[in-house]
């Protein structure tokens, strides 16, 4: 990898929304995102030699050749990623390794999440975004469907729960330290003009009298799903040193996973991001002194004081203590963290949730940060998929 | 895949490998598929996750286990199961190493703890058999 691997040059968020006013199908939004990123890029669309996607619901088979006529793309190198919230962060990597063997020039990485138009028979709109509760686990045959469903452990947060049950039982980690992760994303949410929750910032005491929704999870310290999408353009080092835009290299990367349901975890709290991280650094050369900016997948509060600690950012069981004692605001903090709010802050639309980490941390490096960090060279950007399941890391660096 | 009982829960639906666990159950006896090379494993599989050997035979475990890690569920994350809310859900450890999902019951939520000692109990819902665990 290094600075020979793919660099993003381009980029496009949307404003993630609970409700979405304007359906698209899947191919649709591709093709707007694909138009906002490339222009973003002033990259001509024939020069798009790779497509890399997460799945589109309008064409469940053939994916890749469904999008590739549907924009009109000759592609050298098309890739389905299927990593849950580890999507985004696991298909970034794809797209810069397919470059750096030489499958392909330039990859458009698109991460819709927004309703498709109603099917004529249906009475009502598509309503607000939800997850199915069962992620699949209710297909004939499926082991969490005879072994976990029955019990109830079902959609994402119970599974955190479970983590966090065990994580607070043996680590110096009380809910007002976990609290803090939540505080710090809102404060930073503040600066975010696509941020759910800008304009609404909250107290410790806040998250601590939220409804419990799965002990010891409150309201608070959950992300709210949301619609949005959001698209990167990766290209070769050559093409990336016309972009207008300071080129990001994906200069190290990793990717670890070992069960779905985290009752089969190897251990409940040591998450795949500590072998995901060792590669990533190793591969960039970078140590974690280097890093100017985290920007960690935050789908719950237990979630980042597990990443922090299995990242190798502080001792282990120390990452409750870590995030309440520093300060992680863009505008001051000691230890800036997801200073686009995170999820927590920004809100969770879908797959373009994970990608919120990756667009923010290329925005820093590019110096054009809604809330800039001065000096942003160096980031360490992560996604999570499942319950603590499949976890990417990536390094990324300027140019 | 699941189906759902008479009174609306989700329920298992057992495969050809994973009927011997169920049929078990509802005879009151928790089994465990042993790997001769590297014992107990859960759940149900044609092969043993470590060696991927086929030679595995079923055994009636001790039904002995500790609590490992629980949550409560305050919302009904399953809708199917809005109406029995707050209900724990557990990971427990059986004396025999492998874990395994299921509700803990007969104690009150507050005294749930991890390291709990806990044994466990069966409840037939329809035609299938739950495994839960209480205090011990
Ligand atoms: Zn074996």
């Amino acid at each position: 990898m290094g600075k020979d691997a793919g660099a993003i040059i381009g980029l496009t968020e949307w404003t993630p929304k609970r409700v979405w006013d304007e359906p698209m199908f899947g191919m649709e939004a591709c093709a707007r995102l694909a138009a906002e990123a490339l222009e973003d890029a002033q990259m001509d669309k024939d020069e798009v030699d790779g497509l890399v996607i997460a799945g589109l619901q309008d064409s469940p088979m053939f994916a890749p050749s469904a999008l590739a006529e549907y924009l009109g793309i000759r592609s050298n190198f098309n890739e389905v990623v299927d990593l849950g919230g580890a999507t985004s962060c696991g298909m970034v990597w794809r797209a810069a390794a397919g470059i750096e063997v030489g499958a392909c020039d330039t990859v458009l990485v698109l991460t819709p999440s927004v309703p498709q138009p109603p099917k004529p028979e249906a009475r009502k709109g598509p309503g607000k975004m939800r997850m199915p509760p069962y992620l699949g686990g209710d297909a004939w045959g499926s082991p969490q469907g005879q072994h976990e469903i029955p019990s109830g452990l079902v959609a994402a947060t119970p599974g955190f729960a479970l983590a966090a049950s065990r994580y607070m039982a043996f680590h110096d980690c009380t809910q007002e330290m976990l609290a803090k992760v939540a505080v710090d994303a809102r404060h930073n949410a503040q600066s975010n003009p696509r941020a759910i929750f800008r304009g609404k910032p909250i107290t410790v005491d806040d998250v601590m009298n939220s409804r419990m929704v799965a002990d010891p999870l409150k309201l608070l310290e959950i992300v709210m799903p949301c619609f949005g999408g959001a698209a990167l353009v990766v290209t070769n080092k050559s093409r990336a040193q016309r972009a207008p835009h300071r080129p990001v290299y994906v200069s190290g990367h990793g990717e670890h996973l070992t069960h779905k349901s985290i009752t089969y975890a190897p251990d409940l709290i040591d998450t795949p991001v500590r072998i995901a991280s060792e590669r990533a650094f190793r591969m960039a050369g970078a140590e974690r002194e280097a890093v100017d900016l985290a920007s960690m997948y935050d789908c719950y509060t237990i979630t980042v004081a597990l990443t922090i600690e299995d990242a190798g950012f502080c001792p282990k069981g120390q990452g409750g203590r870590f995030v309440a004692e520093r300060d992680l605001t863009w505008d001051g903090g000691d230890w800036p963290l997801n200073t686009h709010g995170g999820q927590l802050g920004m809100g969770q639309a879908g797959n373009a949730g994970g990608m919120s980490h990756v667009t923010e941390a290329v925005r820093q490096i590019q110096g054009r940060g809604d809330g800039q960090v001065p000096g942003a060279e160096l980031a360490f950007v992560n996604g999570n998929g499942g319950i603590l399941s499949e976890m990417v890391a990536l390094i990324l660096e300027g140019a | 895949m699941v189906q759902f009982a008479s009174d609306g829960r989700p329920l298992p639906s057992p495969t050809p490998v994973s009927q011997p666990f169920f049929d078990g159950a509802r005879r009151r006896e928790l089994m465990l598929q042993r790997c001769p090379r590297d014992g107990f494993f859960h759940y149900p599989r044609s092969r043993c996750p470590d060696c991927l050997g086929d030679d595995w035979s079923w055994e009636k475990a001790s039904g002995r286990g500790e609590l490992h890690a629980f949550t409560i569920d305050r919302i009904g994350h399953d809708p199917a199961l809005s109406s029995r809310i707050p209900f724990a859900i557990g990971v427990v450890e059986l004396e025999e190493g492998p874990r395994m999902t299921a509700n803990i019951v007969g104690c009150e939520l507050e005294d749930l703890r991890v390291g709990m000692a806990l044994k466990v109990e069966f409840e037939d819902v329809d035609e299938t058999t739950l495994v839960r665990f209480t205090p011990r």
